[in-house]
């Protein structure tokens, strides 16, 4: 312990956004939304409450925004002059971005919030001491604070109810910062099961919640740096780029047949979720 | 006019300002009272919040900061100008500030003893905020250095303690005037150890300058440093209305602004309670007005910047905060500060008002109302109009909890200088002689009649 151990682990620690980066090796998880075939049914929603423990806080809590709801489906309503039964919405299913260079990252001043080598925004709830500088700087606002101690005082789940807890993810106390993880654990549990099989996780292998229960099929989720993957091919059809703040889609005059972007991508977080834009006016 | 008579008799002066610590009067126990009463409506907010969790403060996403920051860094401001007054116009020679750096100094203290609180208070786990000090462990983990919330805690700690320093420093040949002067007691006690045997020889006082006129250098660059990196944590984020490069100059004018308005505040309270007239004089009072009204321009100088920066930045998503600002929930919140702490200055302007007790009260206090609206409004509308639309709509309005805090908040601060004040001296005696006996022989130099050489000036 000492000045040495900050200085040589420094760089190791916080590595740089990926231009020339070769540091994903073997994997980049990384996702893609087609919100052409999403219908705004909130399953991923759903799914994401069930398998990360996630506080249900009800209707009050909710009205005062602080629902916990790491995948949450935004509605944006048409304003076409049709009246609410007739209205159409698009939506968008949003969650942590997993920003290779993330804005929460270099503000939280115990660096409870980090980057994976496998390109995951990780957050150490033990570490948290709540300042919530990170929630502060997320362009998306997708940090979900534990502004009451939900598991104990407020009863969020009945005592019958714990038995239908996820084992594998712990449950959080009041006071820290959570997010979405692309679901860690089942990332954590196919790397080692293929590690010990000495292989790579195969593509398929390991899915989120989310894009388990989605119906329409419109979340892909997979290792980005494996040519062979869904999601990779999906990326490249779309000429999207891990290291650029601007997409091809954007910079063709008169419209494009590209519909891939990334949400405010010119801030230069480099998020690793990629939209693909609506084709149809309007979901309903 | 003359800012201090120059024929006040020493014994006088001491006599004078020994009085300020004699028993109380019940006027004094009943503003403590209510001082306290403030106190325990604070700390009965945090005690309610800290078992129920930060909720209850009326916090949500995206307002995940509110009134804590923003009296945090109100109360970091307030400390700016004890250090102008007693480190940057002592190396300037400007001796007017004698009579009442002292107190100004206390103010500087406390009130980063007040900022410190809100650091706690807004924690989500306040119980492990020593995390955030780069303490070596077992398991070599350290701190975030990158996050500017670390410098803050650094700097701020690094002040306080010096400021502290400054304080005692600059008390020593005040304390050994108390430990002579006072009757046996708990007092008597205290003075005899805090003045370290100070008998005023030659050797002490070469010592003394010394270490004071150090201290003074080394406290100047921290002033500054410490409410820029204030501003870095708003600066050094990429949010809209935060992200703005004139943030640090922008908020040290701000705090020297508080800080020369509850110095003006104080003065005229001082000077009423303990008839203080014959030191904290007109004169003083006029010079402090002026150079708060030299500052008031600056900061609203500093503001237009602001404005302009955005407006000709072209960001679309920052000219809508701004917009929002002036016209959205928070507008009348934004134009009162434009009216405390641009407009309203303009009083001080005039001759007639700078030395009006009653006006420069209302006006020092309505300018601290403005400069705490002004941290508030830099802190809470961007959440409320940032960059992601769909958090626009979401419930911003703090609760009674974050506004007990604040309240209480001042009545803690109130506490301490009240205390402070009766323990020790609120004017600085040997300051106060130094200046009464430099007037004197500026008098006689005029008169044609040179100084006698050899009488010391202490």
């Amino acid at each position: 312990m000492s000045v040495t151990t900050l200085l040589d682990g420094w760089s190791e620690w916080r590595h740089e956004h990926p231009i020339n980066d070769q540091q994903h090796n073997p994997y980049k998880w990384a996702m893609s939304i087609d919100l052409d075939a999403c219908t705004g049914c909130n399953a991923c929603s759903v799914a994401c409450y069930a398998e990360n423990n996630l506080p249900v806080v009800g209707k009050e809590k909710f009205s005062h925004g602080q629902v916990m709801h790491w995948m949450r489906v935004e509605r944006y309503w048409d304003e076409d002059g049709r009246e609410y039964p007739d209205q159409g919405a698009s939506f968008l299913p949003m969650m942590c971005q997993q920003c290779e260079a993330a804005p929460c990252e270099t503000v939280c001043p115990v660096g409870a919030t980090n980057h994976t080598p496998d390109g995951l925004n990780s957050q150490i709830y033990n570490r948290c001491i709540g300042s919530r500088y990170c929630s502060a700087n997320c362009p998306f606002k997708v940090r979900y604070f534990n502004w009451y101690n939900y598991p104990i005082t407020d009863n969020v789940w009945p005592a019958e109810m714990n038995q239908q807890l996820n084992p594998d993810v712990t449950v959080r106390g009041k006071g820290v910062m959570e997010k979405c993880t692309f679901c860690v654990q089942r990332l954590r549990e196919a790397e080692s099961n293929a590690k010990s099989q000495n292989r790579l996780v195969r593509d398929g292998e390991v899915q989120t919640a989310c894009q388990q229960a989605c119906l329409a099929g419109a979340i892909t989720f997979g290792n980005l740096v494996d040519p062979e993957s869904v999601v990779h091919k999906k990326w490249k059809a779309q000429q999207v780029e891990l290291a650029k703040d601007a997409q091809t889609k954007d910079k063709e005059e008169g419209g494009s047949n590209l519909r891939g972007y990334r949400i405010l991508e010119e801030l230069r977080p480099y998020p690793s979720v990629m939209y693909m834009e609506r084709v149809r006016e309007s979901s309903i | 006019m003359k800012d201090i008579s120059e024929d006040i008799a020493w014994a006088k002066i001491n006599k004078d300002v020994l009085a300020s610590l004699e028993n109380p009067r019940k006027m004094f126990w009943a503003i403590v009272l209510v001082a306290f009463a403030m106190l325990t409506v604070g700390i009965g907010c945090e005690a309610y919040q800290y078992i129920t969790g930060m909720g209850v403060a009326n916090m949500d996403n995206p307002h995940v900061w509110g009134l804590y920051i923003a009296s945090f860094i109100f109360w970091i401001g307030m400390s700016h100008s004890g250090t102008l007054l007693s480190a940057i116009l002592h190396l300037m020679h400007a001796d007017w500030r004698k009579p009442i750096y002292r107190f100004a100094e206390a103010m500087t203290t406390f009130s980063l003893m007040t900022a410190g609180l809100f650091v706690f208070v807004h924690l989500g786990r306040a119980w492990q905020v020593y995390y955030a000090i780069p303490y070596p462990n077992e398991r070599g983990i350290w701190p975030n250095f990158q996050s500017p919330l670390l410098w803050d805690a650094m700097a701020i700690f690094t002040y306080l303690s010096s400021s502290i320093l400054f304080l005692y420093v600059g008390m020593i040949p005040d304390l050994a005037i108390c430990r002579d002067n006072m009757h046996p007691g708990w007092r008597k006690k205290l003075y005899t150890a805090l003045s370290l045997g100070w008998e005023g020889t030659d050797r002490q006082w070469r010592n003394f300058r010394v270490t004071y006129l150090t201290i003074a250098c080394f406290l100047i660059p921290l002033a500054v440093s410490v409410h820029s990196i204030v501003a870095s944590d708003f600066a050094l984020s990429q949010q809209p209305g935060w992200h703005i490069t004139s943030f640090p100059p922008y908020f040290v004018a701000g705090a020297l602004y508080s800080g020369c308005a509850a110095i003006i505040t104080l003065f005229i309270i001082l000077r009423y309670v303990f008839k203080f007239e014959e030191y904290m004089t007109m004169p003083i009072l006029k010079k402090i007005v002026r150079l708060t009204f030299a500052i008031a321009m600056v900061w609203t100088y500093l503001n237009m910047i602001e404005m302009a920066a955005v407006w000709y930045g072209h960001d679309p998503v920052a000219k809508d905060t701004l917009l929002e600002r002036m016209f959205g929930p928070y507008a009348p919140f934004w134009w009162s500060m434009i009216f405390c702490g641009s407009i309203l200055p303009f009083i001080m302007a005039f001759k007639r008002f700078q030395t009006n007790i009653p006006v420069m009260f209302v006006v020092s206090l309505l300018l601290n109302l403005g400069m705490w609206l002004e941290r508030w409004m830099i802190v809470s509308p961007t959440f409320a109009h940032g960059y992601y639309p769909w958090t626009f709509d979401h419930d911003q309005w703090p609760s009674f909890v974050q506004w007990g805090m604040v309240f209480g908040s001042f009545g803690w601060f109130t506490l301490l200088f009240m205390g402070f004040c009766k323990i020790f001296p609120s004017v600085s005696m040997y300051e106060v002689k130094e200046m009464v006996y430099h007037r004197s022989l500026a008098t006689k130099a005029a008169a044609g009649k040179l100084a006698t050489a050899g009488k010391g000036a202490h």
